[in-house]
């Protein structure tokens, strides 16, 4: 029975649902419900995470949010007829959703309200423990609050997990009268969506952090730099941002404090070094996004010339929570150095790919079998991407390290922004490996040599071992133009494409034999050279 | 110039270029209204002409680079560095197909081959019939649901050689 007020249907707005049908779906349920009379109200929310799950639909009942999913289409009839909007039983039903045991074990902090709420509403965002950050810091001298960032021990989330608090103390004490907040929201990495994530399914933390960032530098204008892949984030961060000057988080009186904060979204335009942050503040001020040397550094001498803090979006984001709570509540999560949580991102071959946030801490292992229930294929997983395309390929044995920056850093491996890439066993780990060097040689920004034109060599020598063509000599020079590349490049970029390549070799490399991909010489990406019979002279290796 | 002053610079003439369309000059003179005192202006000029007219007329370089006080290097320079801005128009819609790693786990290089074939082009090339231009992509942020596609701007998940042929015919329904 349909009560007075009527049932609240939650169905996902997020890309990754959209992208599996969650439109359609939405659509659908306020088809049905209109012509069987049944008074629905649909609440485009933000995704839980559970992404293998989606379009999942929730049901609100006096009992919690009843979860179905994955839903399509062709299943609403069955669900109206089952009386779902009463959490009737129905093959797709999951529970409620705080229940499903993916969801249970995390420890949600950054990700507290996404999926929960509306995105696009300040009320539920207020109601849900939004802008309490913000007003605490409003009441707090600039320096105090470095002190509490600080002392949270939060480290950047991009990936170079660079003490938050220490690049905005060195901001607020440079001299200058401009400064900027600049958040890196062009998240290149594949396996990587939570920044996507968090900037649909809950803009306002990010807008709520960028504010608080800017009382304690005394910066008045932020950017957002958003890689223009993600037109469903740009246009939450839109209405976010005109939300937010309607509501007086951001304009000439915040909250009624008399302080000022503006705020602007600016596309990237497809090149992947943006996300290097001195390349990004190029590109911000309308260049080549092309790597500087640093020092200065963007704290001192950021945009413009102006002392920037330019931080993460996953980062910026945890620092509301971290005023709300205070520095401790969110130091006492995690291990060692790395404190507080981080939204870890299971993709690829996954059965339950999604986003898991949870404390440093757990391993490797936990994450792809008790959370990502091994491979989607069904196969063994044989080899694992953590961090980006500039992640160590890690074996199975290396399952069993944990989440936290040194640990990784211990294996050469790297953390990095947290996505982890599952491989089956049909993976064939030298075109892993060249495909690492073809990636820098189509996004490298060309300022470095070993970067520009090393990468290129990459792929040729990587063809030459595959194809058997002096092996022995072809790997010796592999090696060594990785070690060129990782000592002569300026940033992540050149420096880390070696370690794909490099833990490729090491950990696989049967499969460099020959034999093994005979599809790794012919490429179709047109960067291929004529084959050579003989090795490459070491003269032709990063010397320019 | 004469040849008399040639040597005394007293003003930096723009080289002469065919004039741009009026329906490119419009939208390219709307661009530089909107943002031309923006900081940092090139980035948000040139999407917002590649939104009006779907590329960058390279006879926009001149324009764009005298109206900001820029030499023509500096806007070419933009142009050819972000590959997601194109100088010529591309079909009527443009399939991004993603090549990354999350996507190649769950079997985005048969699907690349397979779309090459089905629409027989190579990346960034137009179907004749004018259609469909194929770019690659590195990562759109669906990737627990690979491989990913991204047509126009609608975004796909777990898309295989028969789901794309399906998208293929949504893209040219939903124009209609």
């Amino acid at each position: 029975m349909i009560t007075a007020t009527g049932s609240t249907i939650y169905v996902s707005r997020d890309a990754s649902a959209q992208a599996v049908g969650a439109d359609r779906v939405a659509r659908a349920i306020s088809e049905h419900a209109a012509s069987s009379g049944a008074d629905v109200r649909i609440v485009r929310n933000g995704s839980r995470g559970m992404l293998w799950l989606e379009p999942l639909v929730e049901v609100v009942t006096p009992a919690g949010r009843i979860a179905y999913g994955p839903v399509q289409v062709k299943d609403i009839e069955g669900l109206f007829a089952a009386g779902f909007l009463h959490g009737g039983s129905h093959a797709l039903k999951l529970g409620t959703v705080e229940d499903i045991d993916y969801f249970r074990k995390q420890e949600r902090l950054t990700f507290a309200r996404v999926g929960v709420t509306d995105p696009l509403s300040l009320e539920d965002y207020r109601t849900h423990g939004g802008l309490r950050g913000l007003t605490n810091a409003l009441q707090m001298a600039p320096a105090d609050i470095v002190t509490v960032v600080t002392d949270s021990g939060l480290r950047g989330r991009g990936g170079a997990a660079f003490p938050a608090g220490i690049k905005w103390k060195t901001a607020l004490e440079a001299a200058g009268t401009r400064k900027y907040i600049v958040c890196n929201a062009d998240e290149g990495d594949s396996g990587t969506f939570s920044d996507r994530m968090l900037m649909e399914g809950d803009p306002f933390v990010l807008i709520e952090g960028m504010v608080i960032a800017g009382l304690a530098v005394g910066a008045t204008q932020g950017y957002i730099y958003l890689r223009c892949e993600y037109p469903h984030a740009h246009a939450a961060l839109k209405a976010a941002i005109a939300a937010a000057y309607a509501n007086r988080l951001l304009g000439d009186d915040i909250l009624g404090s008399g302080r000022s904060f503006e705020l602007d979204v600016r596309l990237g335009a497809g090149a992947y070094i943006c996300g290097e942050e001195t390349s990004l503040l190029d590109s911000l001020e309308g260049k080549r996004g092309q790597v500087r040397v640093k020092p200065p550094l963007p704290a001192i001498s950021g945009l413009f010339g102006k002392p920037t803090i330019i931080n993460n979006v996953i980062t910026l984001a945890s620092v509301p929570i971290i005023l709300d709570r205070g520095a401790a509540y969110y130091r006492d999560f995690g291990m060692g150095r790395s404190r507080g949580t981080l939204p870890l991102q299971l993709a690829g071959n996954i059965r339950h790919g999604g986003l898991v946030e949870k404390a440093f801490g757990l391993t490797l292992r936990e994450l792809l079998y008790d959370y990502g229930g091994g491979s989607a294929t069904g196969r063994p997983i044989r080899a694992v991407q953590v961090g980006g395309p500039l992640g160590a390929y890690l074996p199975e044995s290396q399952f069993d390290t944990p989440i936290d920056y040194e640990a990784f850093a211990a294996i050469r491996g790297m953390l990095g922004h947290g996505g982890i890439v599952a491989f089956d066993d049909t993976v064939d780990m030298a075109q892993q490996a060249r495909f690492a060097m073809e990636f820098c040689a189509i996004e490298s920004c060309g300022k470095c040599t070993p970067c520009r034109i090393g990468s290129t060599r990459g792929v040729e020598v990587i063809d030459h071992i595959v194809a058997n063509r002096s092996r022995g000599s072809n790997t010796t020079l592999l090696r060594d133009l990785c070690d060129t590349m990782i000592n002569g490049s300026l940033c992540a970029l050149g420096g880390l494409t070696p370690f794909p390549v490099l833990s490729a070799l090491e950990h696989f490399s049967e499969d460099f034999a020959p034999g093994r991909s005979p599809s790794a010489a012919e490429g179709t990406d047109g960067l291929e050279r004529p084959p050579r019979d003989a090795p490459l002279p070491l003269s032709a290796v990063g010397g320019g | 110039m004469s040849k008399a002053n040639r040597n005394i610079p007293l003003k930096v003439e723009p080289q002469r270029t065919p004039p741009l369309p009026p329906e490119q000059a419009a939208a390219v003179r709307a661009a530089l209204d909107l943002h031309r005192d923006a900081d940092g202006a090139l980035l948000p000029i040139l999407h917002s002409i590649q939104d009006a007219l779907g590329y960058i007329p390279k006879d926009a370089v001149p324009v764009i680079a005298h109206d900001l006080n820029q030499s023509r290097a500096e806007v070419h320079g933009m142009l050819s560095f972000y590959h997601y801005f194109r100088t010529h128009p591309s079909g009527r819609h443009i399939v991004y197909l993603c090549r990354a790693e999350a996507c190649q786990s769950m079997g985005a290089r048969e699907l690349e081959e397979q779309v090459k074939r089905r629409l027989g082009i190579d990346f960034h090339e137009t179907t004749a019939d004018g259609q469909f231009t194929l770019e690659p992509v590195y990562c759109l942020g669906n990737c627990a649901c690979a491989p990913s596609v991204l047509v126009d701007k609608t975004l796909h998940g777990r898309v295989d050689a028969e789901r794309f042929d399906a998208l293929l015919v949504e893209a040219q329904e939903a124009q209609e």
